[in-house]
């Protein structure tokens, strides 16, 4: 008889350890499931892993996100019409072109002597954007001017040989610009822009 | 969990080995060769597409366009002609030359007129033709196809190509009335039956096509002295047109490789993390 | 479960935001939204299916940036300008053409892991109702710009499938002449098609948040089926679950990558290589995978109203299966014969799927001749998929209707938690708590 009621009170007993340790099983799992700052690893001390995986998944992101910025660059056949050769032989003494070049318009004009004259007697001639005539034209190549056609004021295309000082007046708002394209009056701030060149030759120039 | 997946592989199995039925395969399947683009680590031979190109320029572009492709591809990475000393290959000096040979329509800048100019590496290769009726009209009626996608184009690529050009040089079976200004290509998908005035049994399988066998053992003379057999200017020329279907194919390779290793570190990575964050729950 | 908010904010700037435009609550509700802790990786596929959407409305985007919406210009816009000249062109299409495929395939394996797990049934129907219209909107999406190449599979795909409205009687071919802006597929469907391309992505990404939104009221479904009873059956969304739908992204991606570095030619069809022509139609017209096993459906009935009848019946039979389904029991997991019948289905499913890439009268056992009957012999493609679509739609009804009354499933587990835990915790943390 107290052998049986000392079995199950054993009985009662391990049911109790065991019921204990469910409870402490439960608890745990209730704490780490119902709480979620609990289950979330540790702010202040992340494990090693997730960093790792969180640096990888960063890296991978960038490399991902540049082909699909870079895309955005000028494509292939747009840089192939990056250059042009242009033949100077069209172009008469005195005479000007105005050609498309990166689908901008430039100005190729072959000065008279007298106007590579007076563009370099104002080489030191007060003006808003001073610059001498020999830095925007190529040595040995004095009666070619190339710039670009776009006045610097608001971009339109100026008018060849008019305009006090014989170069290009800007029929927008005024501005005058003379045979060496810098500005002398008006409201433009800067010279007509110049540009990357190579002349290939004395009547060949390459363009970009 | 894997009983439901193992009774899912097993029926999928048995509807594999029930076999896809081959569509009435009524050609010879393209024959079975080696390139040395093939597979993940596949690169085009740059001297192969150099001669591929002689052949093209030679032969093909006689009849057939390319108005995809520029000349200044041939100077691009993986392409016949690329020089690392010119990374930009509108300044290769081979390109230029190529280009120079080429007139290109253009108008006369000062009067309007349509005029001829020599190529530069931004034009596309011109085509033979002005329009498709000229091309019908100089081809008895047909069409012969562009050749920028010509790989890409035809099931089995670069060796339906191969076969092409040296399946018609065999000429027809006795028994087969062959139209006129047709030719019997056995790697051609086509309909015998009502041509084949011998036993129906063994009706040849294969089709008619409207180019005349293109290619002749020495019909092109290699720069680099390679024995210009039939069998070796159709394979240049397959290969030649492969890259110029798919000339961005080494960078998709090479890209490819560094992709894949990354995700496998990462997905390693990421299983270990998930291991991690999971371990003190029962699931 | 959708109740109310438990966040609190951290920070006075928080606390500002947080009583005009409560978004930093919202998606601190969203990631310790209480997830049942079972869920297997069938149930990572929600989250790939998100990344397939962002990866393709970024990569369309980015395409767009390049793409000429015109007859004359569209294949050169693709084949030569993307492809060969603009900067990693080659790749972003690759990515957004491959990744149609691979959201499809995400898609479908996602409606499988629903049908089998019962995710369609009671309380979620509307959630299931949303996931069909976006699977609808995918197909529309997906077949409008397949379009927009204008190869040959492009028009001619167009072509018959349009053709297709006008088996309506009466309004038949006032619709088709509506859509296609003229007298055939031709410049001005293109244009549409491109425009409604564009937007229908959006529509789809509105229609998700209220996927995932119907998604959170009841709450995730899982593998036994049973309700979530306790908080102890749940674990919360992040950092549990990121995870893991993170590992499962990378993995998917694998996929993905091989498709798209090895075999960028092998999901499309080497006749869209070739630029539209009106006047001849290529000599095999096929979709794209994911819609053959329709396609074939479709060429199966003689009649044409009959087949495109047949074919929208087989989208709806997904829209009512939730009425359908009458099991008082959720998973196939405790469904023995229901799950039998499913795994036949799809493999109907398969097989329909590989009719629609085969010529109708292409023999399914090669050189076995036999009778011919309505028109077709029976050894032949065009009979199996008849025999295929019969079981498609008598897997819905009578099979899927009857099952739901007659079955006798096994016991169903009580809850998620003990009984089912084949992972315990590792021991050591067990014993800390």
């Amino acid at each position: 008889m107290a052998g049986r009621a000392a079995a199950v009170g054993a009985r009662l007993a391990r049911e109790k350890e065991n019921k204990r340790g469910e409870l402490k099983v439960a608890e745990s799992l209730a704490q780490t499931a119902s709480d979620p700052s609990l289950g979330a690893p540790d702010p202040s001390r992340r494990d090693f892993i997730n960093i790792v995986a969180v640096s990888a998944a960063v890296g991978g992101a960038a490399v991902v996100a540049w082909p699909l910025i870079d895309q955005m660059n000028p494509a292939a056949d747009t840089l192939a019409l990056a250059s042009l050769e242009f033949d100077l032989s069209k172009v008469a003494l005195g005479q000007e072109v105005t050609i498309a070049w990166r689908k901008q318009p430039v100005f190729i004009r072959h000065r008279t002597p007298k106007e590579i004259a007076a563009a370099v007697a104002d080489d030191h001639a007060p003006m808003k954007d001073p610059a001498t005539d020999a830095s925007r034209t190529k040595p040995g190549h004095q009666q070619w001017l190339i710039v670009l056609a776009s006045c610097t004021h608001l971009g339109c295309v100026p008018t060849f040989a008019q305009g006090q000082y014989g170069g290009w007046l800007c029929p927008c708002h005024g501005s005058v610009y003379d045979t060496s394209a810098r500005i002398r009056k008006g409201p433009a701030p800067k010279n007509l822009f110049l540009f990357d060149y190579k002349f290939l030759g004395d009547t060949k120039v390459k363009l970009g | 969990m894997a009983r439901n997946l193992s009774i899912l592989a097993l029926a999928l199995g048995a509807l594999c080995l029930a076999g896809p039925a081959l569509a009435d395969s009524n050609e010879l399947a393209p024959p079975d060769i080696h390139w040395s683009f093939e597979g993940p680590f596949g690169s085009y031979d740059q001297e192969q597409l150099q001669r591929g190109y002689k052949v093209y320029r030679e032969v093909c572009a006689t009849c057939h366009s390319m108005n995809m492709v520029a000349f200044r591809n041939l100077g691009d990475p993986g392409g016949p002609f690329w020089d690392p000393k010119y990374p930009n290959p509108n300044d290769n000096p081979v390109v230029k030359t190529i280009a120079a040979d080429y007139q290109v329509a253009d108008i006369d800048r000062d009067t309007g007129d349509a005029i001829k100019r020599p190529g530069t590496s931004a034009d596309y290769f011109p085509a033979p033709f002005a329009n498709e009726p000229a091309a019908r009209a100089s081809n008895s009626g047909a069409l012969p196809p562009d050749m920028s996608l010509l790989a890409k184009a035809r099931e089995g690529g670069a060796a339906y190509i191969y076969g092409i050009v040296t399946g018609d040089t065999a000429g027809a079976p006795h028994g087969l009335i062959v139209p006129v200004g047709k030719y019997y290509d056995p790697y051609m998908a086509g309909d015998m039956s009502a041509f084949w005035k011998g036993d129906p049994a063994r009706t040849p399988i294969g089709g008619f096509i409207a180019m005349p066998p293109p290619l002749i053992a020495n019909k092109v003379a290699y720069d680099d002295g390679t024995k210009a057999t039939l069998k070796q200017e159709a394979k240049d020329v397959a290969a030649f047109l492969q890259w110029a279907a798919d000339p961005k194919m080494e960078q998709r390779k090479q890209m490819g490789l560094g992709v894949m290793i990354f995700l496998l570190l990462f997905s390693a990575i990421l299983y270990a993390s998930y291991r991690k964050v999971w371990e003190s729950v029962g699931h | 479960m959708s109740g109310p908010s438990t966040y609190e904010p951290k920070w006075a700037i928080e606390r500002w935001l947080d009583a005009r435009l409560p978004i930093v609550r919202f998606s601190a509700d969203l990631m310790s939204f209480p997830t049942p802790r079972n869920l297997n990786y069938w149930w990572t596929f929600g989250g790939i299916l998100a990344f397939c959407l962002a990866v393709q409305i970024v990569t369309g985007i980015v395409l767009a940036m390049h793409y000429d919406a015109s007859a004359a210009g569209a294949f050169r816009s693709v084949e030569q300008h993307i492809m060969r000249d603009v900067n990693y062109g080659w790749l972003i299409r690759g990515l957004h053409a491959t990744g149609a495929s691979m959201f499809f395939l995400a898609v479908y394996i996602h409606i499988l892991r629903g049908i089998y797990y019962g995710s369609f049934k009671a309380p979620r129907e509307v959630l299931w109702l949303l996931g069909c219209v976006i699977y609808v909107l995918m197909m529309a999406t997906a077949f409008m710009g397949y379009v927009l190449p204008w190869g040959q599979m492009s028009f001619w795909g167009a072509k018959v499938i349009t053709n297709l409205l006008g088996a309506f009687p009466l309004v038949g071919k006032t619709i088709t002449t509506l859509l296609w802006g003229g007298y055939s597929v031709d410049e001005p469907t293109l244009n549409r098609f491109f425009s409604l391309h564009y937007l229908l992505p959006f529509v789809i990404a509105a229609v998700v948040a209220l996927h995932i939104w119907a998604l959170h009221v009841p709450g995730n479904n899982n593998p036994t089926g049973v309700n979530v009873k306790a908080k102890t059956d749940t674990v919360a969304f992040h950092p549990y679950y990121t995870v893991k739908d993170g590992f499962a992204i990378s993995v998917f991606l694998i996929l993905f990558a091989v498709f798209v570095f090895y075999l960028p030619e092998a999901l499309s069809k080497a006749d869209n290589a070739i630029p539209a022509n009106p006047l001849q139609t290529p000599p095999h017209i096929v979709p794209e995978w994911y819609l053959l096993p329709f396609y074939a459906i479709l060429r199966a009935i003689p009649d044409k109203l009959m087949g495109v009848l047949a074919l929208g019946g087989a989208v709806l039979m997904l829209f009512i299966l939730p009425w359908l389904d009458r099991s008082k029991v959720r998973s196939m997991r405790y469904r023995p014969t229901a799950r039998l019948y499913f795994f036949i289905w799809i493999v109907a499913c398969l097989a329909l799927g590989w009719c629609g890439s085969q010529e109708p009268q292409g023999q399914v056992i090669p050189g076995i001749a036999g009778p011919t009957l309505i028109d077709y012999d029976i050894n032949s493609v065009t009979w199996l998929s008849r025999i295929a679509a019969l079981y498609y739609f008598a897997y819905f009804f009578p099979i899927t209707f009857f099952l739901g009354v007659w079955e006798k499933p096994l016991p169903v587990p009580d809850s998620i938690y003990t009984p089912v835990l084949p992972h315990p915790p590792t021991a050591a943390i067990a014993e800390k708590g």
